[in-house]
């Protein structure tokens, strides 16, 4: 290849102008919000509306006032116990599924797969008004049912008690979304090449060797995936909450997450006036929190994970 | 009239019906649109069929629209709205700091001295004038008051009386548990604000002795840690036995459906519950206020000044909004009013007939006891902790069974020492 050298490379705008929408919308609706967001976290507003600059006060309140630290630490706390239910419980039973639906014996698995996914695409509000209605102790089918099946005694207003509320919710949660890391694993597990699997059967591997020798760590970079994606989903939860317990997310704050205190402090509630400003900074402060989630996970966890070339 | 033009036209439009055509074409080529804020969306066909047609037989050359935003988001909507110029000319006040800090922002306009505002009285207008009292912003419309409603059949067939006292309204509930399947009490914490709106303020009144009361603890007088108000909650803790089954997890819409379709007995009320009961009870249902501790003669209820009506300071049309208002400052809109939304007082001097019976009773109490508003309303809510957040916690759990009365005095009392200096 003799390219002659007194020809000067042209600027390629082609690709700048294939990148320029997509660049252009991400910066207007993405970008620009968020550093906006960031801004306004330093600023603070007098009684006629007047914004003046504040530097890290917001800051300074919301994690060493009392009166503000103690609902965030609450918040804070419960939305990582919200978390860690969705990890114990939505991953696994995802994976359970997805190992089941791959399995060739399995007669409808089609007809399966859309009925679990299903919920997923439902509104959220629906689901909060279905479980609750479902879970009433006036209305609802689970008393009796429970009582048919010999439980009965073990029935409660799971909804309204402070020490199973948030569990109720992140149940109902785990619910709604579990056909999402089922969907993943299962395309996950489909794209495992069936030498593979013949090959260990040959080799003479059981079911469970196939799975946990030659499946699970061809899928573990999905189950990765599906992690964080579980992790900033339950971080930015608010809806099913509100949906279901309202803005005060009680009793006495036990399902209060991240998002309604956010919710709370940015539009106000009942006489408790909004505060854009203060807004900003929780809502800043969940991006952080989020953000050193993400980090944590791509550079200590993804780096480790060996990916096999199939 | 806002131009002898429009007058003109107006009263030739009066005289002949050949000109109505013409009147009305002039009308609308003249007309002034005045666009209302409001987040009773439950009263559009009212407003739509009723009120505005009322209002537009004496002032045809006013076109009126409403424009309600579901409850919950209006404050945050209006806010939004309001910022963006793009707010309606006439804005419905919700009491107190709300709407305050909307005047102090510029975005309400002073209507101390508007025509009809003699009308109402300091009380009345109490909800919607700056701390000094000296500048009035919203006209007031209506108030509500709490009571407790029950079931008249229920009532016979248990051969029950009307609780006077708070040991006979005791002895009523349990009457009741004991003698039928019916829930005594209809009422839940799942929403949390009937814990405090139709439990704490509704029954406290009679024991912090109305406005004297409340005036006390705004003065730092009074503290919640005082008898007079762990009693309130000391009362609340013995209903949960008498509350139904899982009340904890059952909701505002939960206990209306109860109540109506004749499962339970009393329900502790506002006066906004009767037009939902008049559609929905297929029995009579009449109220009773709350039951005075024994042996105390005097009464007092919760008579809470609850919506009002000002001007957007940014409209263009103030003149025909203030027509407007001065028009809802008169006795026509106050009957037409209070007899359209049963359970809506009219705050105005006038004196109006209620045709609705339960209505009646609620009004006639104003007679008999002393009215005061809930007592965390006003300036005792605009800090961090605000306190009616904290009265809807801490009465949901003493309710449930969760918090005793003296903890959660304590804990009210605390959150109000953390930013109100007269509490500190």
């Amino acid at each position: 290849m003799s390219q002659p050298s007194s020809i000067q490379r042209r600027f390629p705008w082609h690709i700048l102008f294939f990148l320029a929408p997509g660049l252009l919308i991400y910066v207007t609706f993405s970008v620009y919000p968020l550093l906006d967001t960031l801004w306004l976290g330093l600023f603070q507003e007098d009684a006629t509306g007047q914004r003046f600059f504040a530097g890290i006060s917001n800051y300074q309140t919301l994690l060493l006032d009392a009166a503000w630290s103690e609902p965030f630490w609450n918040a804070l706390w419960n939305n990582t116990k919200f978390f860690i239910i969705h990890m114990l419980v939505q991953n696994p039973i995802g994976l359970f599924l997805a190992a089941l639906l791959s399995s060739p014996r399995l007669r409808l698995s089609n007809t399966y797969r859309t009925l679990i996914f299903m919920p997923t695409m439902l509104s959220v509000v629906i689901i909060g008004f279905v479980w609750q209605l479902l879970l009433s102790p006036i209305w609802g089918i689970s008393e009796g049912f429970l009582y048919s099946i010999g439980l009965g005694q073990y029935f409660d207003a799971w909804l309204g008690k402070e020490s199973s509320s948030l569990i109720t919710l992140a149940l109902i949660s785990v619910w709604q979304f579990v056909g999402i890391p089922m969907m993943l694993i299962y395309a996950a597990m489909l794209s495992i090449p069936d030498d593979l699997i013949d090959a260990s059967v040959v080799d003479g591997s059981n079911a469970w060797q196939t799975f946990w020798n030659i499946k699970l760590p061809l899928i573990l970079p999905t189950i990765g995936m599906v992690s964080i994606l579980t992790f900033v989903a339950n971080f930015n939860a608010f809806e099913l909450v509100y949906a279901v317990k309202g803005a005060l997310a009680g009793p006495n704050f036990s399902s209060d997450i991240m998002g309604t205190l956010f919710y709370r402090t940015f539009f106000g509630f009942q006489l408790q006036s909004g505060s854009i400003t203060m807004g900003a900074a929780v809502a800043t402060l969940m991006f952080l929190i989020i953000l050193v989630g993400v980090m944590l996970y791509l550079f200590v966890v993804q780096r480790r994970m060996k990916r096999f070339q199939l | 009239m806002s131009t002898p033009v429009k007058g003109i036209a107006t009263r030739l439009g009066s005289l002949s019906l050949g000109l109505m055509l013409a009147t009305s074409s002039v009308g609308a080529w003249s007309a002034e649109k005045l666009v209302i804020e409001s987040w009773r969306n439950d009263d559009s066909k009212i407003w739509n069929d009723i009120i505005i047609p009322a209002f537009n037989q004496q002032h045809p050359d006013i076109e009126l629209v409403f424009s309600p935003t579901p409850p919950s988001d209006y404050n945050s909507a209006l806010q939004a709205k309001l910022q963006g110029g793009t707010a309606g000319d006439l804005i419905t006040c919700r009491p107190f700091d709300v709407s305050l800090s909307l005047y102090t922002k510029g975005n309400l306009q002073d209507l101390s001295n508007l025509a009809g505002m003699e009308n109402f009285s300091d009380f009345a207008r109490s909800a919607w004038v700056t701390d000094d009292g000296k500048e009035t912003f919203c006209l007031p419309m209506a108030s509500v008051i709490h009571g407790f409603i029950y079931n008249k059949e229920l009532f016979a067939e248990l051969n029950l009386e009307v609780p006077k006292t708070e040991s006979e309204f005791f002895k009523v509930l349990e009457t009741i548990k004991s003698e039928s399947r019916y829930v005594p009490l209809v009422m839940g914490t799942s929403d949390q604000w009937e814990s405090a709106t139709m439990g704490f303020q509704n029954i406290g009144p009679n024991y912090w002795k109305g406005e004297a009361g409340r005036r006390a603890l705004i003065d730092g007088s009074e503290k919640l840690t005082d008898p007079q108000y762990v009693k309130v909650w000391e009362q609340m803790a013995k209903w949960g036995p008498y509350m139904g089954r899982g009340y904890e997890a059952q909701k505002y819409a939960d206990s209306q459906n109860l109540f109506t379709l004749g499962r339970g007995v009393i329900y502790p009320a506002g006066s906004w519950d009767i037009p939902t009961f008049n559609d929905q009870a297929d029995f009579e249902f009449a109220a009773f206020p709350p039951p005075v501790p024994d042996g105390q003669d005097s009464c007092y209820i919760s008579d809470h000044t609850d919506i009002a009506m000002g001007i957007n300071a940014a409209s263009p049309n103030k003149e025909a909004a203030r027509t407007f208002l001065t028009w809802m400052a008169s006795k026509d809109f106050a009957e037409l009013y209070s007899n359209q939304l049963p359970g809506f007082f009219s705050l105005s001097n006038h004196q109006i007939e209620i045709k609705d019976p339960v209505a009646q009773q609620f009004l006639g109490w104003r007679q008999d006891c002393e009215q005061t508003i809930r007592n965390s309303y006003q300036i005792l809510s605009r800090g961090t902790p605000s306190m009616e957040n904290e009265l809807w916690n801490v009465s949901t759990q003493v309710l449930n069974g969760t918090l005793s009365p003296e903890d959660a005095a304590k804990q009210v009392e605390a959150g109000l020492q953390q930013w109100y200096a007269p509490h500190q």
